[in-house]
């Protein structure tokens, strides 16, 4: 066994940490100029730890595929903890949101860049039309008192069908006006230069997020209805329906192209680390904000007693709802930037058994807590996957099967010892939101004399 | 019997004929009850005679199999919770439920929610309105704990605090909602004689201060017979007496749906 590999991943993963917790520090500065520079200096220092210098680099190939992995899980995780965490609804089903982001971004790409506009084309213009028909509808019905779940979700599905139907057909019309402007794999078009398939792959990557967002709209609307754990049996159900989906995408569905049970291969590898930052800055900052405004109290207050929120004048379905869709939202961003940064989807990744990582993540992390959950996604990926895995190849072929074991004894143990999670409820810097100190008051009027 | 001085002040709260059954059994029937602006209305009866039924189906968390309640002349029967609480009815609840995890501050400040005055683009871009209004919430909360002499420990998880302080909590909390009519759900059940005092000064002082009218649900006849205008009387989900407290004390069908029958003769 190699000590230097051990102390040298110890000191990646305390250097990971360190390097978060700098960054929500410097985050957390009251200036704007400080957080700019804070961002900025954060993307050059991995960029530079990135870069070929003489034939030195600090992170290699290995831990650089770890790193981006990380990134997408973190997207994922922070998406479970605003649903479970904040919210208070177990759910399962994040991951079937990451898949459908996975695969809906990669198709969009995949497409484009073999002649192909339609993936692009027709899930623009129904995520647009969709939400725009969504919206509708919902404006209609706050026209009505007390009407059943089910009806107004037959109303949503009709709505969004005709959506999704009026976006493939225009999207075949239109479709002969952009692919010659393509080209093909061989020969490339001149809308098919490397910076036009970038701003493409910014696109997929909202549009997949956007795409699952409404999918699990559709889906929340009458599961939410259910108890907290009947809704986890639902969502469980949810993953599996996605999983088999994607298995049989060729067959069942019309998508020759994501190949079924082989795996979908040859999607273009354009995630950097440009990419997966800014979208894991994104949902940090947006997670953030939500969660320090009134919206996000009246989410956390939905977890703590609903009958008092309903009493308090908060919409409990409705944040309920919105909680699982915006979840849903940030799962889909880091299936569509996982899909192009590791090239190759295949439905093994998409299956519910690996659909608990997120979850153990998020437990690990400290549910409502999202310094934890963000730290618990980089310490369990660069552990886990890194770490544990090199260090046990070394010690024999079969060794590998141990980290298996070893690492549901380190759950067990961290339930056990610490219940609320590594970091409990803890935020750092930029996560606490916005800190008061309450001017000394000299009472302002004494409410009434109490009795001595 | 006379009207005193409120005869002429518009009606806030009237309920009709309100029935509920669950399954055969009638938990409410033929209810009937009017509120007028300002007044403090006692709802007292034996344990099972209804009285939170009515609260719940006030405020919505249960649907009337029958009846109709109007609240400032429009009919809330079959409004969402939420709403019937936008509209000005606020409540506490027989069993605390504060958001135990959240601090005293948070859970007066999720009360502002429906009324913060910024939207959720506010909060996600942190516009100079966010900062404003939430400034603006955060110092009107405390203002209120303040009143409830609960500013000192604003930073404390509710569910640390002592009995007599979460009740306190629960109240500020619902005076956050902007009420016109506060719902009090045995506000002094589990209080020491002290307390109760405490209690009964406090109600009065609220509704003077916020200018309320104010319902309430007690089985301690000190505070009901202490600070209550006029009390209605339930027996078997069922309207037994209704009067002022003097009148209600001398009621024999009261009595005797207190104390079981033939006591009448002895009191």
């Amino acid at each position: 066994m190699e000590l230097g590999f051990l102390l040298g991943s110890l000191l990646k993963i305390i250097a990971i940490i360190a390097y978060i917790y700098g960054l929500m520090w410097v985050l957390g500065r009251p200036s704007i100029w400080a957080k700019i520079a804070g961002l900025v200096g954060a993307f050059a220092v991995v960029q530079l730890a990135l870069t070929d210098i003489n034939g030195f680099r600090l992170l290699n190939n290995f831990d650089n595929g770890l790193l981006f992995q990380a990134c997408a899980m973190t997207m994922v995780a922070l998406g479970l903890n605003l649903i479970y965490g904040f919210n208070g609804q177990f759910s399962l089903g994040q991951w079937g949101f990451y898949g459908i982001g996975a695969y809906a971004a990669a198709d969009i790409t995949y497409r484009w860049i073999n002649g192909d506009a339609r993936g692009l084309l027709v899930l623009g213009l129904g995520t647009l039309l969709g939400t725009l028909v969504l919206i509708g509808i919902n404006t209609w019905l706050q026209r009505f008192r007390g009407i059943p779940v089910l009806s107004s979700f037959t109303l949503y599905l009709i709505g969004a069908l005709i959506a999704g139907t009026v976006a493939v057909y225009l999207g075949n019309q239109l479709n002969p006006l952009i692919t010659p402007l393509l080209g093909t794999a061989g020969e490339p078009g001149p809308l098919n230069t490397p910076a036009v398939q970038q701003i493409i792959y910014f696109l997929s990557v909202i549009l997949a997020g956007i795409f699952a967002a409404q999918i699990s709209f559709l889906f929340g609307l009458p599961v939410l209805t259910l108890g907290s754990d009947y809704f986890g049996i639902a969502t469980l159900g949810f993953t599996i329906v996605v999983n088999t989906l994607m298995v049989n995408s060729d067959t069942i569905l019309p998508f020759p192209e994501m190949k079924g049970g082989r795996g979908m291969i040859g999607i273009p590898k354009l995630t950097t680390w440009f990419s997966a930052f800014f979208f894991m800055m994104l949902v940090i900052i947006i997670m953030r904000n939500l969660i320090h405004s009134s919206t996000g109290r009246s989410l956390v207050a939905v977890r703590e007693d609903e009958v008092a929120a309903k009493a308090m004048g908060i919409d409990v379905a409705g944040a309920k709802l919105f909680a699982f869709v915006v979840g849903s939202f940030f799962a889909g961003l880091g299936g569509a930037v996982y899909a192009h940064y590791i090239g190759f989807l295949s439905p093994g990744t998409f299956d519910f058994l690996a659909g608990f990582n997120p979850l153990i993540i998020v437990v690990f992390g400290g549910l409502g807590s999202m310094t934890g959950t963000i730290t618990a996604t980089f310490g369990w990926i660069f552990f886990l996957e890194g770490m544990l895995r090199v260090l046990l190849s070394q010690m024999g072929t079969e060794a590998p099967t141990w980290r298996f074991v070893l690492y549901p004894i380190t759950l067990l143990l961290l339930m056990l010892i610490r219940p609320q999670g590594l970091l409990g409820s803890v935020e750092w810097g930029f996560l606490k939101g916005p800190q008061f100190t309450p001017a000394p008051r000299s009472r302002p009027e004494p409410a009434h004399e109490s009795v001595a | 019997m006379e009207m005193k001085s409120n005869g002429n002040k518009p009606t806030v709260l009237e309920i009709r004929g309100l029935t509920k059954f669950f399954g055969g059994l009638a938990a409410v029937r033929n209810f009937d009850l009017t509120l007028k602006q300002g007044e403090l209305v006692g709802l007292i009866g034996p344990n099972g005679a209804g009285k939170t039924t009515v609260f719940n189906m006030i405020t919505g968390l249960y649907v009337p199999t029958s009846g109709e309640i109007y609240f400032n002349g429009t009919n809330v029967v079959g409004l969402e919770p939420h709403e019937i609480t936008r509209m000005g009815i606020a409540r506490t609840f027989q069993n605390i439920r504060l958001f135990p995890n959240l601090t005293v501050l948070d859970n007066v400040r999720i009360a502002y929610h429906p009324h913060c005055g910024y939207t959720l683009t506010d909060g996600l871009l942190r516009t100079p309105r966010f900062s404003a209004k939430e400034k603006e919430l955060t110092e009107q909360a405390l203002n209120f704990l303040s009143i409830f002499q609960l500013d000192r420990i604003y930073n404390e998880v509710a569910k640390n605090l002592p009995y007599g302080e979460q009740r306190r909590v629960e109240i500020a909390r619902a005076l956050a909602c902007n009420p016109q009519l506060l719902l009090l759900d045995e506000p002094a059940a589990g209080m020491n004689p002290r307390e109760i005092i405490e209690l009964m000064d406090l109600i009065h002082f609220i509704r003077e201060r916020f200018d309320l009218t104010i319902l309430l649900i007690e089985h301690q006849m000190r505070v009901v017979m202490g600070i209550c205008e006029w009390i209605t009387v339930m027996d078997f989900g069922q309207v037994i007496a209704r009067g002022t407290p003097k009148e209600i004390q001398e009621n024999p069908l009261v009595i005797e749906a207190y104390l079981g029958k033939g006591v009448t003769h002895v009191a």
